[in-house]
């Protein structure tokens, strides 16, 4: 092909036909790429998710940014602060690949900052001690690969590619974060109250990560059958507890969790219900750290602004 | 080497390293509040750096003294109170805007730069093979750093404004750099370390042309500030006060 000008083909096929054939495609386990026909819902949906991605590992950077000028030893700072990188390297790439569906990284920005576009809720908690860099290592690091293991199997092409390569990071990331758990909660009296105290603290929201239940979320059945999806999240939710509390646990550390039981019946850790008020208000923007998150990342973006606009003066003088 | 030496020698690299860790630590400042999302990556890597080479610097100076490495960097880093860090008042001021930040780190990876290119011939043969391997790191540092002042002082009416004010802020506390430590005479005469007249000589020559190339004028007027380094401003209290705070929790914990 290298070479011959290729003439694009028009499809002439009904919107109908057009739809049951990438049905067909997702159902045959095929990968829907940027230039491929796709319905408008999956196009919006995508950006809504990848975008909404990108924003939590951006705005993510926040928390765990705080601590990087008071990590305890240098071992830890270092991989701290490489950890937060990963982290603005991660929302470059998932921009870019939200990018391929015709979203612009100025619109995204935009709905960021204006508060039109979600991103994770876990971030709108504080970080109040060193041992919150391991609780966010393990937990909410934990229960962001469960998803994402999930998308790295996703029907849509850039975002599955994505999501392989991020996965592969963020289990250092986990890895970092349970060392630095079993270390607090194996260490002085203090550093493991200062433990427990952080797990008391990050548990709840951490489960809270999953959304809403299955019956009450509005978009998991059209991810489903799309493919973009392919578990729910109340069983993504159950595979992290089955794995996470049995493991905390074991190091001495207690979930606060009074119905937390393992039921022999089903195989699986019962837990109590998630508080859903609690929930809907941070979405709401109403949580600990809302304000402030969103007040940091505009103060960035005007601090910026004239960084910016240098950057496209001078290429417009020199470089163009 | 003689015991003179030695401790002189031991004294250089603290400076270096000490320089190195707080310029590294302004610099983590920025990570999730750069201007554009590439520089939160591009600079927490120069951060990483430059924190690793205070490592690099701390644990030449164990050797030296026959210490364990990582316990003697870490003690060096999180248990010296003002009085005994020997890094220049230009590091420990505050990050300030972009322009400020950009301008520090340029005026000091040039400085830096020369230096290495002499060090990597010291005699001590450590120092020289460290000083080969850091340099790798430190062109992409100093590339970076250029074209920032590059496209700052060249881009907009208030890029170049900013710039100019960030070098006459930072011009006479950025000459500390090339102040000779303690006894570097001696060290100077043993092949341990460049003379510092000559580095001075050569750094200014290259920052002014260079500085000038992009629209920026070395400010003629410069204050006199006591530019040894056992002189600190009120900054570096409040910067070790938050780079300790953890680990002095409990100075015995392991973390």
């Amino acid at each position: 092909m290298y070479g011959a000008t290729v003439e694009p083909i028009e499809d002439i096929r009904t919107d109908a036909e057009k739809l049951a054939g990438f049905e067909a495609r997702i159902a045959r386990g095929e990968k829907i790429e940027p230039g491929d026909w796709m319905p408008d819902e999956y196009r919006r949906q995508l950006i809504r998710m990848i975008s909404q991605h990108a924003h939590s590992e951006v705005v993510g950077m926040l928390p765990e940014g705080a601590f990087i000028t008071r990590a305890p030893n240098l071992r830890r700072k270092l991989i701290l602060i490489a950890k937060v990188q990963d982290e603005a390297g991660h929302g470059q790439y998932l921009y870019h690949a939200a990018e391929t569906l015709g979203a612009t990284r100025e619109e995204m920005l935009d709905a960021l900052l204006s508060g039109k576009a979600k991103y994770s809720s876990i971030f709108n908690y504080p970080t109040l001690s060193w041992a919150d860099m391991g609780a966010i290592g393990w937990l909410v690091d934990g229960a962001a690969i469960l998803n994402q293991t999930m998308l790295a199997r996703c029907s849509y092409g850039p975002y599955a590619r994505a999501m392989v390569r991020i996965c592969a990071e963020e289990n250092f990331h986990r890895r970092q974060g349970q060392d630095i758990v079993i270390t607090l909660a194996l260490g002085t009296p203090e550093q493991k109250a200062m433990m427990q105290d952080s797990i008391n603290r990050w548990w709840w929201p951490t489960l809270m990560m999953f959304g809403p239940h299955d019956t009450d979320s509005s978009n998991s059945a059209v991810l489903i059958r799309w493919g973009i999806k392919t578990k729910t999240n109340d069983e993504l939710r159950q595979a992290f507890v089955d794995q996470t509390a049995p493991e905390l646990m074991a190091l001495g550390l207690t979930i606060p969790d009074p119905d937390l039981h393992y039921d022999a019946a089903t195989e699986h850790w019962h837990f109590g219900e998630i508080n859903w008020d609690e929930f809907w208000n941070v979405v709401k923007g109403n949580g600990p750290c809302n304000a402030e998150r969103m007040t940091a990342r505009r103060q960035a973006h005007e601090d910026g602004l004239w960084v910016r606009e240098a950057m496209a003066a001078y290429t417009e003088k020199y470089q163009s | 080497m003689n015991p003179e030496s030695k401790q002189a020698l031991i004294d250089y690299l603290i400076t270096m390293a000490d320089d190195e860790l707080i310029l590294g630590h302004r610099n983590s400042e920025w990570c999730g509040h750069a201007p554009i999302l590439e520089e939160d990556i591009a600079f927490a890597n120069i951060a990483l750096d430059e924190i690793g080479h205070a490592i690099v610097w701390y644990e030449l100076a164990a050797d030296l003294q026959g210490e364990e490495r990582e316990a003697y960097a870490n003690h060096m880093v999180y248990f010296r109170d003002v009085r005994d860090y020997r890094n220049t008042q230009l590091v420990e001021l505050p990050k300030g805007d972009w322009a400020f930040t950009m301008l520090r780190q340029y005026l000091f990876d040039q400085f830096e730069m020369m230096r290495l290119e002499k060090l990597a011939q010291s005699s001590y043969a450590p120092f020289a093979e460290a000083a080969t391997k850091i340099r790798t790191e430190e062109i992409y540092h100093l590339r970076h750093t250029q074209a920032w002042a590059r496209r700052l002082g060249l881009g907009t009416e208030e890029s170049h404004r900013r710039m100019q004010a960030a070098l006459n802020d930072l011009w006479p506390y950025a000459l500390a750099l090339c102040e000779p430590s303690n006894r570097a005479e001696l060290l100077t005469q043993g092949g341990y370390i460049p003379d510092s007249r000559a580095l001075k000589t050569a750094w200014l020559e290259q920052v002014t042309a260079y500085l000038g190339e992009v629209g920026l004028a070395i400010p003629t007027d410069s204050s006199n500030l006591p530019l040894s380094r056992t002189h600190h401003t009120e900054h570096l209290g409040q910067l070790l006060s938050d780079l300790q705070q953890v680990a002095r929790l409990d100075p015995m914990a392991k973390w």
